[in-house]
Protein backbone atom coordinates (compact mmCIF):
# COMPACT_ATOMS: atom_id res chain seq x y z
CA UNK A 1 0.00 0.00 0.00
CA UNK A 2 1.58 3.46 -0.92
CA UNK A 3 0.65 6.71 1.00
CA UNK A 4 -0.10 9.49 -1.38
CA UNK A 5 -2.28 12.52 -0.62
CA UNK A 6 -5.23 10.97 -2.84
CA UNK A 7 -4.86 7.92 -1.02
CA UNK A 8 -5.66 9.94 2.15
CA UNK A 9 -8.66 11.88 0.34
CA UNK A 10 -9.94 8.27 -0.28
CA UNK A 11 -9.65 6.78 2.88
CA UNK A 12 -11.68 10.36 4.16
CA UNK A 13 -14.56 9.72 1.93
CA UNK A 14 -14.62 5.88 2.92
CA UNK A 15 -14.76 5.69 6.72
CA UNK A 16 -10.77 4.79 6.73
CA UNK A 17 -11.80 1.04 6.28
CA UNK A 18 -8.73 1.02 3.88
CA UNK A 19 -5.87 0.87 6.50
CA UNK A 20 -4.13 -2.07 7.22
CA UNK A 21 -1.08 -3.31 9.62
CA UNK A 22 1.75 -1.05 7.95
CA UNK A 23 3.99 -4.48 8.88
CA UNK A 24 3.73 -8.64 9.36
CA UNK A 25 4.21 -10.01 12.40
CA UNK A 26 5.83 -13.23 11.10
CA UNK A 27 6.93 -16.25 13.02
CA UNK A 28 10.98 -16.98 12.88
CA UNK A 29 11.87 -19.58 10.34
CA UNK A 30 14.52 -22.11 10.91
CA UNK A 31 16.80 -20.13 8.45
CA UNK A 32 17.98 -17.11 7.10
CA UNK A 33 20.36 -15.53 4.53
CA UNK A 34 20.67 -12.60 6.68
CA UNK A 35 20.01 -12.07 10.38
CA UNK A 36 19.98 -8.75 11.69
CA UNK A 37 20.11 -8.32 15.53
CA UNK A 38 18.13 -5.56 16.63
CA UNK A 39 14.99 -3.56 15.40
CA UNK A 40 16.07 0.07 15.86
CA UNK A 41 16.75 2.46 13.73
CA UNK A 42 20.21 1.27 12.48
CA UNK A 43 18.86 -2.55 11.90
CA UNK A 44 15.91 -1.54 10.65
CA UNK A 45 17.65 0.44 7.82
CA UNK A 46 20.24 -2.11 7.29
CA UNK A 47 17.66 -4.02 6.63
CA UNK A 48 15.68 -2.28 4.24
CA UNK A 49 19.20 -1.09 2.39
CA UNK A 50 20.13 -4.76 2.09
CA UNK A 51 16.92 -6.21 1.02
CA UNK A 52 16.49 -2.60 -1.66
CA UNK A 53 19.61 -1.93 -2.87
CA UNK A 54 21.97 -4.91 -2.64
CA UNK A 55 19.97 -8.44 -2.79
CA UNK A 56 16.91 -10.68 -2.91
CA UNK A 57 17.34 -12.49 -0.07
CA UNK A 58 15.94 -14.21 3.13
CA UNK A 59 16.23 -11.91 5.88
CA UNK A 60 15.49 -11.20 9.43
CA UNK A 61 15.21 -8.63 11.78
CA UNK A 62 15.34 -9.88 15.59
CA UNK A 63 14.18 -7.17 17.80
CA UNK A 64 14.19 -8.07 21.84
CA UNK A 65 10.85 -5.53 22.71
CA UNK A 66 9.10 -4.01 20.43
CA UNK A 67 10.41 -1.93 16.80
CA UNK A 68 11.96 1.47 17.70
CA UNK A 69 12.13 0.70 21.31
CA UNK A 70 15.77 1.67 22.09
CA UNK A 71 17.42 4.85 21.40
CA UNK A 72 15.41 5.49 17.71
CA UNK A 73 12.85 6.56 20.09
CA UNK A 74 14.39 8.09 23.02
CA UNK A 75 16.90 10.73 21.27
CA UNK A 76 16.67 14.77 20.40
CA UNK A 77 15.81 14.04 16.96
CA UNK A 78 18.45 16.24 15.01
CA UNK A 79 20.84 15.29 11.93
CA UNK A 80 23.59 17.46 10.92
CA UNK A 81 26.76 16.33 8.74
CA UNK A 82 29.22 19.60 10.69
CA UNK A 83 32.00 16.64 11.30
CA UNK A 84 35.84 17.79 11.01
CA UNK A 85 37.90 14.78 10.31
CA UNK A 86 38.20 13.24 6.75
CA UNK A 87 37.19 9.80 8.29
CA UNK A 88 33.49 10.92 9.49
CA UNK A 89 32.59 13.83 7.38
CA UNK A 90 32.14 12.00 3.98
CA UNK A 91 30.38 9.83 5.96
CA UNK A 92 28.16 12.24 7.71
CA UNK A 93 27.57 13.70 4.95
CA UNK A 94 26.45 11.01 2.99
CA UNK A 95 23.72 10.36 5.72
CA UNK A 96 22.55 13.72 5.44
CA UNK A 97 21.96 13.28 1.76
CA UNK A 98 20.51 10.21 2.73
CA UNK A 99 17.85 12.11 5.17
CA UNK A 100 17.41 14.52 2.18
CA UNK A 101 15.63 12.19 -0.06
CA UNK A 102 14.29 10.19 2.69
CA UNK A 103 10.90 10.30 2.80
CA UNK A 104 10.51 9.83 -0.95
CA UNK A 105 12.83 6.85 -0.81
CA UNK A 106 10.55 4.95 1.69
CA UNK A 107 7.02 6.34 0.76
CA UNK A 108 6.78 7.47 4.52
CA UNK A 109 6.52 10.91 6.47
CA UNK A 110 9.25 11.10 8.42
CA UNK A 111 8.94 14.72 9.08
CA UNK A 112 12.13 15.80 7.99
CA UNK A 113 12.89 19.77 8.45
CA UNK A 114 15.99 20.92 7.06
CA UNK A 115 15.78 23.78 9.73
CA UNK A 116 19.59 24.62 10.43
CA UNK A 117 21.81 24.08 13.43
CA UNK A 118 23.74 27.22 15.03
CA UNK A 119 27.23 26.02 16.81
CA UNK A 120 27.89 28.82 19.45
CA UNK A 121 31.31 30.43 19.25
CA UNK A 122 32.73 32.29 22.36
CA UNK A 123 36.46 33.14 21.82
CA UNK A 124 38.67 33.96 19.22
CA UNK A 125 40.14 30.52 19.62
CA UNK A 126 36.69 28.97 18.81
CA UNK A 127 36.18 31.20 15.72
CA UNK A 128 39.45 29.65 14.19
CA UNK A 129 38.35 26.00 15.17
CA UNK A 130 34.84 26.81 13.62
CA UNK A 131 36.59 28.55 10.58
CA UNK A 132 38.54 25.58 9.93
CA UNK A 133 35.34 23.03 10.67
CA UNK A 134 33.48 24.80 8.51
CA UNK A 135 35.99 24.51 5.74
CA UNK A 136 36.45 20.90 6.46
CA UNK A 137 32.54 20.58 5.54
CA UNK A 138 32.33 22.12 2.45
CA UNK A 139 35.43 20.67 1.26
CA UNK A 140 33.46 17.01 1.56
CA UNK A 141 30.42 18.93 -0.40
CA UNK A 142 28.44 19.90 3.13
CA UNK A 143 27.41 23.28 3.75
CA UNK A 144 28.51 25.83 6.35
CA UNK A 145 28.09 29.11 7.51
CA UNK A 146 29.99 31.31 9.60
CA UNK A 147 28.03 33.92 11.80
CA UNK A 148 29.24 37.03 13.08
CA UNK A 149 27.74 37.92 16.48
CA UNK A 150 25.04 40.12 14.83
CA UNK A 151 24.12 37.40 12.38
CA UNK A 152 23.58 34.97 15.38
CA UNK A 153 21.23 37.97 16.76
CA UNK A 154 19.51 38.52 13.56
CA UNK A 155 18.37 34.31 14.56
CA UNK A 156 17.94 34.13 17.89
CA UNK A 157 17.28 37.69 19.57
CA UNK A 158 17.03 36.82 22.60
CA UNK A 159 19.63 34.66 23.66
CA UNK A 160 21.97 35.88 26.36
CA UNK A 161 24.91 37.73 23.95
CA UNK A 162 26.48 39.32 27.42
CA UNK A 163 26.93 35.98 29.47
CA UNK A 164 30.12 37.11 31.42
CA UNK A 165 31.78 33.46 31.31
CA UNK A 166 30.80 32.89 27.69
CA UNK A 167 29.45 36.03 25.46
CA UNK A 168 28.54 34.77 22.15
CA UNK A 169 30.59 36.11 19.55
CA UNK A 170 29.33 34.02 16.55
CA UNK A 171 28.32 30.70 15.53
CA UNK A 172 28.56 28.10 12.93
CA UNK A 173 25.59 27.54 10.96
CA UNK A 174 24.55 24.20 8.68
CA UNK A 175 21.30 25.43 7.20
CA UNK A 176 20.90 22.06 5.92
CA UNK A 177 21.10 20.39 9.50
CA UNK A 178 17.63 19.92 10.92
CA UNK A 179 15.52 17.68 12.89
CA UNK A 180 13.16 14.21 12.33
CA UNK A 181 10.88 13.03 13.37
CA UNK A 182 12.84 10.37 15.22
CA UNK A 183 9.75 7.36 15.40
CA UNK A 184 8.79 7.55 12.07
CA UNK A 185 12.14 6.85 11.23
CA UNK A 186 11.99 3.62 12.76
CA UNK A 187 8.54 3.12 11.63
CA UNK A 188 9.38 4.15 7.69
CA UNK A 189 12.21 2.08 7.38
CA UNK A 190 10.76 -0.90 9.19
CA UNK A 191 7.45 -1.00 6.59
CA UNK A 192 10.04 -0.31 3.72
CA UNK A 193 11.63 -3.75 4.84
CA UNK A 194 8.20 -5.52 5.43
CA UNK A 195 7.44 -4.32 2.02
CA UNK A 196 10.40 -5.93 0.53
CA UNK A 197 10.19 -9.42 2.22
CA UNK A 198 12.02 -8.63 5.36
CA UNK A 199 10.66 -10.73 8.45
CA UNK A 200 10.66 -8.39 11.28
CA UNK A 201 10.07 -10.67 14.20
CA UNK A 202 9.27 -8.76 17.61
CA UNK A 203 10.06 -9.75 21.36
CA UNK A 204 12.58 -12.05 20.06
CA UNK A 205 16.20 -11.83 22.07
CA UNK A 206 19.22 -13.24 21.22
CA UNK A 207 20.57 -15.13 23.92
CA UNK A 208 23.75 -16.82 22.16
CA UNK A 209 25.30 -17.39 19.30
CA UNK A 210 25.98 -20.51 17.93
CA UNK A 211 29.89 -20.72 16.71
CA UNK A 212 32.03 -23.87 15.09
CA UNK A 213 35.49 -23.41 13.87
CA UNK A 214 35.21 -20.10 13.88
CA UNK A 215 32.30 -19.58 11.79
CA UNK A 216 28.96 -18.38 12.84
CA UNK A 217 26.04 -20.96 12.55
CA UNK A 218 22.91 -18.91 13.56
CA UNK A 219 21.47 -17.76 17.04
CA UNK A 220 19.50 -18.78 20.09
CA UNK A 221 16.94 -16.75 20.64
CA UNK A 222 13.87 -16.72 22.84
CA UNK A 223 11.84 -17.62 20.37
CA UNK A 224 14.60 -21.01 19.67
CA UNK A 225 17.52 -21.28 17.61
CA UNK A 226 17.62 -19.68 13.93
CA UNK A 227 20.33 -20.47 11.25
CA UNK A 228 22.03 -17.85 9.40
CA UNK A 229 24.64 -17.17 6.86
CA UNK A 230 25.30 -14.40 7.74
CA UNK A 231 24.74 -12.11 11.29
CA UNK A 232 24.68 -8.50 11.40
CA UNK A 233 24.68 -6.72 14.89
CA UNK A 234 22.91 -3.45 15.19
CA UNK A 235 22.32 -3.04 19.34
CA UNK A 236 24.25 0.09 19.97
CA UNK A 237 23.57 0.49 24.02
CA UNK A 238 23.51 -3.19 24.35
CA UNK A 239 26.85 -3.91 21.96
CA UNK A 240 28.57 -5.35 25.04
CA UNK A 241 25.79 -7.45 25.79
CA UNK A 242 25.15 -9.45 22.68
CA UNK A 243 29.05 -9.57 21.49
CA UNK A 244 29.70 -11.37 24.90
CA UNK A 245 28.28 -14.16 23.17
CA UNK A 246 30.29 -14.15 20.64
CA UNK A 247 33.09 -14.05 23.49
CA UNK A 248 34.42 -10.59 22.23
CA UNK A 249 35.30 -8.00 24.28
CA UNK A 250 35.18 -4.13 22.28
CA UNK A 251 36.36 -1.02 22.63
CA UNK A 252 33.40 0.69 24.29
CA UNK A 253 31.88 1.60 27.54
CA UNK A 254 27.88 1.96 28.04
CA UNK A 255 26.90 5.37 29.41
CA UNK A 256 23.91 7.12 29.94
CA UNK A 257 22.31 10.03 28.70
CA UNK A 258 19.50 12.65 29.97
CA UNK A 259 17.25 14.21 26.95
CA UNK A 260 14.53 16.79 28.74
CA UNK A 261 11.18 18.18 26.87
CA UNK A 262 9.95 21.25 28.43
CA UNK A 263 5.85 21.43 28.22
CA UNK A 264 4.20 23.04 24.72
CA UNK A 265 5.10 26.67 24.39
CA UNK A 266 4.55 29.30 21.18
CA UNK A 267 6.87 28.87 18.56
CA UNK A 268 10.23 30.35 19.96
CA UNK A 269 12.89 28.51 18.59
CA UNK A 270 12.74 27.55 14.54
CA UNK A 271 16.18 26.08 14.32
CA UNK A 272 18.71 23.90 16.84
CA UNK A 273 21.12 25.93 18.98
CA UNK A 274 23.84 24.14 20.86
CA UNK A 275 25.80 26.17 23.55
CA UNK A 276 29.18 23.20 23.20
CA UNK A 277 31.25 25.23 26.04
CA UNK A 278 27.90 25.33 28.48
CA UNK A 279 26.41 21.52 28.05
CA UNK A 280 23.48 22.30 26.53
CA UNK A 281 21.23 22.38 23.27
CA UNK A 282 18.28 22.53 22.39
CA UNK A 283 15.08 22.68 19.56
CA UNK A 284 11.32 22.90 19.58
CA UNK A 285 9.24 20.48 18.34
CA UNK A 286 6.31 20.21 16.13
CA UNK A 287 4.24 20.14 19.16
CA UNK A 288 6.08 22.98 20.93
CA UNK A 289 7.97 21.42 23.59
CA UNK A 290 11.79 22.69 23.79
CA UNK A 291 13.44 19.42 23.49
CA UNK A 292 16.75 19.67 24.88
CA UNK A 293 19.74 17.59 26.56
CA UNK A 294 23.73 18.10 27.40
CA UNK A 295 26.51 15.58 28.41
CA UNK A 296 25.96 11.81 29.51
CA UNK A 297 25.87 11.59 33.37
CA UNK A 298 29.86 9.54 32.95
CA UNK A 299 29.78 6.46 34.50
CA UNK A 300 29.43 3.16 33.04
CA UNK A 301 25.05 2.55 33.12
CA UNK A 302 22.83 0.31 31.48
CA UNK A 303 19.75 2.09 33.44
CA UNK A 304 18.18 3.99 31.05
CA UNK A 305 17.48 6.75 33.87
CA UNK A 306 20.08 9.40 35.34
CA UNK A 307 20.78 11.20 38.03
CA UNK A 308 19.93 14.37 39.20
CA UNK A 309 23.38 16.28 38.96
CA UNK A 310 23.17 16.20 35.15
CA UNK A 311 19.50 17.75 35.22
CA UNK A 312 21.00 20.74 37.52
CA UNK A 313 23.91 21.09 34.84
CA UNK A 314 21.39 21.00 32.06
CA UNK A 315 19.16 23.42 33.75
CA UNK A 316 22.07 25.77 34.57
CA UNK A 317 23.79 25.79 31.18
CA UNK A 318 20.13 26.59 29.77
CA UNK A 319 19.43 29.21 32.19
CA UNK A 320 22.97 30.70 31.01
CA UNK A 321 22.33 31.14 27.23
CA UNK A 322 18.64 31.47 27.21
CA UNK A 323 17.28 32.81 30.31
CA UNK A 324 13.72 32.78 29.39
CA UNK A 325 13.86 29.24 29.63
CA UNK A 326 13.43 29.88 33.60
CA UNK A 327 9.89 30.18 32.89
CA UNK A 328 9.09 27.10 31.65
CA UNK A 329 8.19 23.72 33.43
CA UNK A 330 10.08 20.83 32.44
CA UNK A 331 7.99 17.83 31.08
CA UNK A 332 9.33 14.64 30.94
CA UNK A 333 13.06 13.84 31.43
CA UNK A 334 14.31 10.67 30.10
CA UNK A 335 17.42 8.41 29.71
CA UNK A 336 19.10 5.85 26.94
CA UNK A 337 22.25 4.02 26.68
CA UNK A 338 25.10 4.81 24.29
CA UNK A 339 27.89 2.75 23.14
CA UNK A 340 30.33 5.03 24.01
CA UNK A 341 33.90 3.91 22.23
CA UNK A 342 37.15 4.74 23.16
CA UNK A 343 37.93 7.29 20.65
CA UNK A 344 34.21 8.98 20.03
CA UNK A 345 33.82 7.46 16.82
CA UNK A 346 31.57 4.11 15.80
CA UNK A 347 32.48 0.68 14.16
CA UNK A 348 31.06 -0.84 11.29
CA UNK A 349 33.15 -3.97 10.25
CA UNK A 350 33.49 -7.60 9.99
CA UNK A 351 34.53 -9.84 13.42
CA UNK A 352 37.21 -12.30 13.79
CA UNK A 353 34.13 -14.68 13.32
CA UNK A 354 33.51 -15.62 9.74
CA UNK A 355 30.07 -14.53 9.57
CA UNK A 356 29.67 -12.22 12.08
CA UNK A 357 29.47 -8.43 11.75
CA UNK A 358 29.22 -5.34 14.00
CA UNK A 359 27.59 -2.30 13.63
CA UNK A 360 28.12 0.26 17.00
CA UNK A 361 29.94 2.71 19.11
CA UNK A 362 27.74 5.54 18.02
CA UNK A 363 28.24 7.36 21.28
CA UNK A 364 25.54 10.32 21.73
CA UNK A 365 25.35 10.36 17.64
CA UNK A 366 23.58 7.29 16.41
CA UNK A 367 20.37 9.12 15.23
CA UNK A 368 21.60 11.54 12.17
CA UNK A 369 24.01 8.37 11.46
CA UNK A 370 20.92 6.05 10.69
CA UNK A 371 20.51 5.82 7.24
CA UNK A 372 24.59 5.99 5.93
CA UNK A 373 24.49 3.33 8.97
CA UNK A 374 22.32 0.87 7.31
CA UNK A 375 23.33 1.40 3.44
CA UNK A 376 26.86 1.29 5.19
CA UNK A 377 26.24 -1.84 7.05
CA UNK A 378 24.08 -3.36 4.28
CA UNK A 379 27.24 -2.80 1.73
CA UNK A 380 29.43 -4.76 4.05
CA UNK A 381 27.33 -7.37 4.51
CA UNK A 382 26.49 -7.79 1.19
CA UNK A 383 29.73 -7.53 -0.60
CA UNK A 384 32.34 -8.10 2.41
CA UNK A 385 34.01 -4.49 1.55
CA UNK A 386 33.24 -1.48 3.78
CA UNK A 387 31.46 1.21 1.79
CA UNK A 388 33.71 3.87 0.35
CA UNK A 389 32.48 6.30 3.16
CA UNK A 390 33.19 4.12 6.23
CA UNK A 391 36.54 2.77 5.80
CA UNK A 392 37.94 4.62 8.77
CA UNK A 393 35.48 2.90 11.01
CA UNK A 394 37.20 -0.65 11.42
CA UNK A 395 37.97 -2.30 15.00
CA UNK A 396 41.58 -2.38 14.30
CA UNK A 397 42.22 1.45 14.04
CA UNK A 398 43.33 1.07 18.09
CA UNK A 399 46.08 -0.89 17.50
CA UNK A 400 46.91 0.59 14.12
CA UNK A 401 46.97 4.58 15.84
CA UNK A 402 44.67 5.41 13.66
CA UNK A 403 41.88 6.75 15.87
CA UNK A 404 38.67 9.20 14.79
CA UNK A 405 38.58 11.04 17.64
CA UNK A 406 36.81 14.24 16.72
CA UNK A 407 37.60 15.72 20.48
CA UNK A 408 41.25 14.55 21.12
CA UNK A 409 40.52 13.00 24.58
CA UNK A 410 42.33 9.90 24.17
CA UNK A 411 40.88 6.52 25.52
CA UNK A 412 38.52 8.14 27.97
CA UNK A 413 34.64 6.99 26.63
CA UNK A 414 33.16 9.54 29.07
CA UNK A 415 34.89 12.38 27.73
CA UNK A 416 33.84 11.86 24.13
CA UNK B 1 24.30 9.30 44.06
CA UNK B 2 26.42 8.46 47.47
CA UNK B 3 29.69 7.28 47.68
CA UNK B 4 30.70 5.70 51.11
CA UNK B 5 34.06 6.50 51.19
CA UNK B 6 35.90 4.39 53.50
CA UNK B 7 37.43 7.27 55.32
CA UNK B 8 35.06 10.01 54.90
CA UNK B 9 31.56 8.25 55.30
CA UNK B 10 29.31 8.90 52.31
CA UNK B 11 30.10 11.62 49.91
CA UNK B 12 28.14 12.86 47.10
CA UNK B 13 29.32 11.52 43.48
CA UNK B 14 29.99 14.35 42.10
CA UNK B 15 32.70 15.30 44.45
CA UNK B 16 34.49 12.12 42.13
CA UNK B 17 35.78 11.98 39.19
CA UNK B 18 35.28 8.49 37.46
CA UNK B 19 37.88 6.56 35.64
CA UNK B 20 36.69 3.20 34.58
CA UNK B 21 36.68 -0.15 35.07
CA UNK B 22 39.23 -1.06 38.03
CA UNK B 23 41.34 -3.50 35.85
CA UNK B 24 43.14 -0.43 35.12
CA UNK B 25 44.63 -1.05 38.11
CA UNK B 26 46.69 -3.67 36.40
CA UNK B 27 49.08 -2.06 33.91
CA UNK B 28 50.86 -4.90 31.74
CA UNK B 29 53.65 -2.41 31.80
CA UNK B 30 56.76 -3.68 29.19
CA UNK B 31 53.61 -6.31 27.55
CA UNK B 32 53.91 -6.47 23.57
CA UNK B 33 51.73 -4.19 21.80
CA UNK B 34 48.63 -6.91 21.41
CA UNK B 35 48.44 -6.84 25.27
CA UNK B 36 48.78 -3.22 25.54
CA UNK B 37 45.93 -2.48 23.42
CA UNK B 38 43.73 -5.06 25.00
CA UNK B 39 44.19 -2.99 28.23
CA UNK B 40 44.23 0.17 26.95
CA UNK B 41 40.85 -0.19 24.76
CA UNK B 42 39.05 -3.58 25.24
CA UNK B 43 36.26 -3.01 28.18
CA UNK B 44 34.02 -5.75 29.70
CA UNK B 45 31.49 -3.57 30.29
CA UNK B 46 29.01 -5.61 31.95
CA UNK B 47 25.57 -5.09 32.67
CA UNK B 48 25.11 -5.90 36.58
CA UNK B 49 27.98 -5.95 39.29
CA UNK B 50 30.98 -3.42 37.68
CA UNK B 51 34.00 -2.55 39.67
CA UNK B 52 35.48 0.79 38.93
CA UNK B 53 38.01 3.42 39.78
CA UNK B 54 37.02 6.60 40.84
CA UNK B 55 39.11 9.73 42.59
CA UNK B 56 37.95 11.68 44.87
CA UNK B 57 38.83 15.35 43.39
CA UNK B 58 36.90 17.42 45.42
CA UNK B 59 38.07 15.66 48.60
CA UNK B 60 40.90 13.77 50.10
CA UNK B 61 42.39 12.97 46.05
CA UNK B 62 42.07 9.39 47.29
CA UNK B 63 41.27 6.71 44.37
CA UNK B 64 38.45 4.19 45.13
CA UNK B 65 37.22 0.78 43.81
CA UNK B 66 33.99 0.91 44.04
CA UNK B 67 31.97 -1.77 43.04
CA UNK B 68 28.26 -0.80 41.66
CA UNK B 69 25.54 -2.31 39.86
CA UNK B 70 25.26 -0.60 36.18
CA UNK B 71 21.68 -1.38 35.88
CA UNK B 72 20.20 -0.23 39.06
CA UNK B 73 23.31 2.26 40.43
CA UNK B 74 23.55 0.59 43.50
CA UNK B 75 26.76 0.82 44.93
CA UNK B 76 27.74 -2.55 46.62
CA UNK B 77 30.86 -2.16 48.44
CA UNK B 78 34.06 0.79 48.40
CA UNK B 79 37.57 -0.32 48.63
CA UNK B 80 40.48 2.31 48.50
CA UNK B 81 42.42 1.53 45.56
CA UNK B 82 45.60 1.49 47.65
CA UNK B 83 44.36 -1.49 49.78
CA UNK B 84 43.45 -3.16 46.57
CA UNK B 85 46.66 -2.76 44.32
CA UNK B 86 48.88 -3.90 47.65
CA UNK B 87 46.54 -6.78 47.72
CA UNK B 88 48.00 -8.12 44.75
CA UNK B 89 51.42 -7.16 45.94
CA UNK B 90 51.79 -3.81 44.53
CA UNK B 91 54.02 -0.97 46.39
CA UNK B 92 55.28 -3.76 49.26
Amino acid sequence: MRYSGWRIIKEALTGHKGWGPVWRDPAPKSEYDYIIVGGGGHGLATAYYLAKQFRQARIAVLEKSYLGSGNVGRNTTIIRSNYLLPGNEPFYEFSLKLWEGLEQDFNYNAMVSQRGIVNLIHTDAARDAATRRGNAMILNGADAVLLDREGVRAMYPWLNFDDARFPIKGGLLQKRGGTVRHDAVAWGYARGADLAGVDLIQNCEVTGMRIENGRILGVETSRGYIGAKKVGVAVAGSSGRVMAHAGMRLPIESHVLQAFVSEGLKPLIDGVITFGAGHFYVSQSDKGGLVFGGDIDGYNSYAQRGNLPVIEDVAEGGMALMPAIGRARLLRAWGGIMDMSMDGSPIIDKTPIEGLYFNGGWCYGGFKATPASGWCFAHLLATDTPHPTATAYRFDRFLKGAMIDEKGQGAQPNLH
Amino acid sequence: MLIPHPLLGPRDAQEFVYLGDAALIDRPDGADIPTMHDYLYLRDNPAGEHRELWYHEQGDRSWLVVTRNTVTHEILKVELARDVARAKGRSK
